[in-house]
């Protein structure tokens, strides 16, 4: 799974780098599988031609997800694994944002992104920028904090239940 | 007056038919649905969060709970992923258990399906067949790992044992009498002409709408989209068995059917090739760093008792990186992505559940049919639940 083969690796990040000369990113390679870390600004241009270029066709999102790096400057990584039916490669893609800042989102490019997002902004409370319905997924409407971040403790109770459990 | 009114109702979450505590709000106009909005996440119960605190190997179990209908194939994704990480591979009759294994998961959760769905269509003694073979499957469960529905049986670095004695037996006589079986399941519902008026033409989804909206597994497949990860991306050694993959045409609830149906027949086709070919050899890595010492070995070699101890204390470490494995459970694109900081626990787990992202594509099916209709599709996505909320 994720074997990207070096020549077709090469290709799409060669491709990219030909398409995209002003773009900057940097990629890593790592078990066979191909890491683009791009800036935000270009995450929507680029994920276009991913996707439409007839000789990538990452025609299909698989997942979107994000990552608290704790500790780092900026703090969150948002990570999306694109995935082409046709040649049946797949790319990883990372954005880096920092707390209060938002992504573009990119339920205009596949439209499975859309309760993927919500379910990040609902965990790390990362917004995205043009999403049609921003809202918490998983969790209750009223909740407060967002339970993936690293500084989120594992167990805790909210605030409704600890002042319900001692005013008896 | 010409304005048209229309009314909102609450499906859910305690309703039988959404398989699970599953909301939705319909706005109706008669018996028309105008608008379906999914509410989820009554079953949230943190499994990403939890499993960063977690050590490696005791991550497993977690993932059986997400699709209880599948465990085996949520292990799988698990150990392949941290393998991947770790840069090994299971030894190869690991792999072909692991095969056999997840293919009657496959058999055991489609029965499942088949039966929850046809008693929510109205053919209630389909159900009762269904799970008269799913019991079946679940003993050979409780044969290889002492629990019926959550094994927790595949491990990082291979098996938790090797199968028990008597259990190729158990599964050659069950797929003898399977294809027969399901052969009767089929008398009973494919040319059934009620069957047929609900579920033809219902729930109707166009290839492209659905690659776009994520949808995969069975449901893409019967839009007549060819992707089986089996097939486009084999793991666990997938590459050297044959079977067909499932295609439909039309992407309605009759062609869901029918490619699990063919589905199921296509497992039972590769469980034999699996107990055929089941080579002979270790069900674990050779690593003392991963896999327990066996028991004699303890009270004889002291590093035997100190790999033993720091296994059970402090788990193994992990490379630090990132991989995303995914793998073709019953539902869809089961991904793990997993990242590691190069210590005793993950980082960060994400699953991608393929009930999670099949479900975004129930609104494009069922907008502008009729709420009876409405059942037969949420039936026809094969949802779990659990799988949806984690």
């Amino acid at each position: 799974m994720g074997h990207v083969k070096g020549a077709e690796e090469n290709l799409t990040v060669s491709k990219l780098r030909e398409w995209f000369p002003d773009a900057t990113f940097s990629t890593k390679d790592f078990r066979n599988e191909t890491t683009l870390l791009i800036r935000s600004g270009d995450l929507i241009r680029i994920c276009r031609y991913l996707k439409e270029d007839p000789g990538l066709l990452y025609d299909f999102l698989s997942d979107l997800t994000a990552v608290d790096r704790l500790g780092d400057h900026p703090r969150f990584e948002v990570v999306y694994h694109l995935y082409s039916l046709q040649y049946t490669q797949r790319i990883r893609l990372k954005v880096q944002v920092g707390e209060g800042e938002a992504v573009p989102s990119v339920t205009s490019v596949w439209g499975a992104a859309d309760w993927h997002e919500r379910e990040v902004f609902d965990m790390f409370g990362i917004c995205f920028e043009g999403h049609p319905d921003l809202r918490r997924i998983l969790m209750p409407e009223e909740w407060e904090g967002f339970p993936l971040r690293k500084d989120y403790p594992v167990q805790a109770a909210p605030k409704w239940w600890e002042e319900g459990a001692t005013s008896d | 007056m010409t304005e048209r009114r229309t009314m909102t109702i609450n499906m859910g979450p305690q309703h039988p038919s959404t398989h699970g505590v599953l909301r939705l709000v319909l706005e109706l106009d008669g018996e028309i649905i105008v608008r379906c909005m999914p509410h989820i996440g009554y079953l949230h119960t943190g499994m990403e969060k939890v499993a960063e605190s977690k050590r490696f190997q005791q991550v497993v179990p977690i993932t059986d709970r997400m699709d209880y209908l599948a465990p085996l194939s949520n292990n799988l994704a698990y150990a392949l992923a941290v393998e991947k990480l770790l840069g090994i591979e299971a030894p190869p009759r690991a792999q072909v258990i692991r095969v056999m294994l997840t293919e009657l998961t496959r058999i055991g959760s489609h029965l499942v399906w088949l039966g929850t769905h046809a008693i929510d269509i109205g053919a209630m003694s389909v159900f009762l067949y269904a799970f008269r073979e799913r019991e079946a499957i679940l003993d050979m469960y409780e044969q290889v790992s002492g629990a019926r529905m959550m094994s927790s049986y595949f491990r990082v670095g291979g098996l938790l044992a090797d199968l028990p004695e008597g259990f190729e037996k158990t599964v050659r006589s069950f797929i003898a009498s399977f294809p027969d079986r399901l052969a009767e399941y089929e008398d009973l519902l494919t040319h059934n002409p009620i069957w047929i008026e609900r579920t033809r033409g219902v729930g109707v989804i166009k290839p492209e709408e659905a690659v776009d909206l994520g949808l995969s597994g069975p449901s893409l497949r019967a839009c007549g989209v060819a992707w089986d990860i089996r097939k486009s991306n084999p793991y666990s050694g997938y590459e050297q068995f044959h079977f067909e993959m499932s295609r439909g045409y039309h992407g309605d609830v009759y062609d869901r059917y029918l490619c699990r149906i063919f589905e199921m027949r296509q497992s039972v086709a590769i469980v034999r090739q699996a107990l055929e070919g089941l080579p002979d050899g270790p069900v674990v890595v050779a690593d003392p760093k991963l896999i327990p010492p066996p028991k004699p070995m303890i009270k004889q070699s002291m590093e035997a008792l100190i790999d033993h101890f720091l296994l059970w204390s402090k788990g193994f470490v992990v490379p630090a990186g990132e991989v995303y494995q995914s793998v073709e459970s019953p539902r869809g694109e089961y991904g793990i992505y997993l990242v590691s900081d190069g210590g005793n626990k993950p980082y960060r787990v994400h699953f991608r559940t393929p009930s999670f992202v099949n479900l975004q594509s129930l609104p494009r099916m069922a907008e502008g049919r009729l709420v009876a209709d409405l059942v037969a599709i949420i039936g026809s996505i094969d949802i779990v639940l659990g799988e949806v909320d984690r």
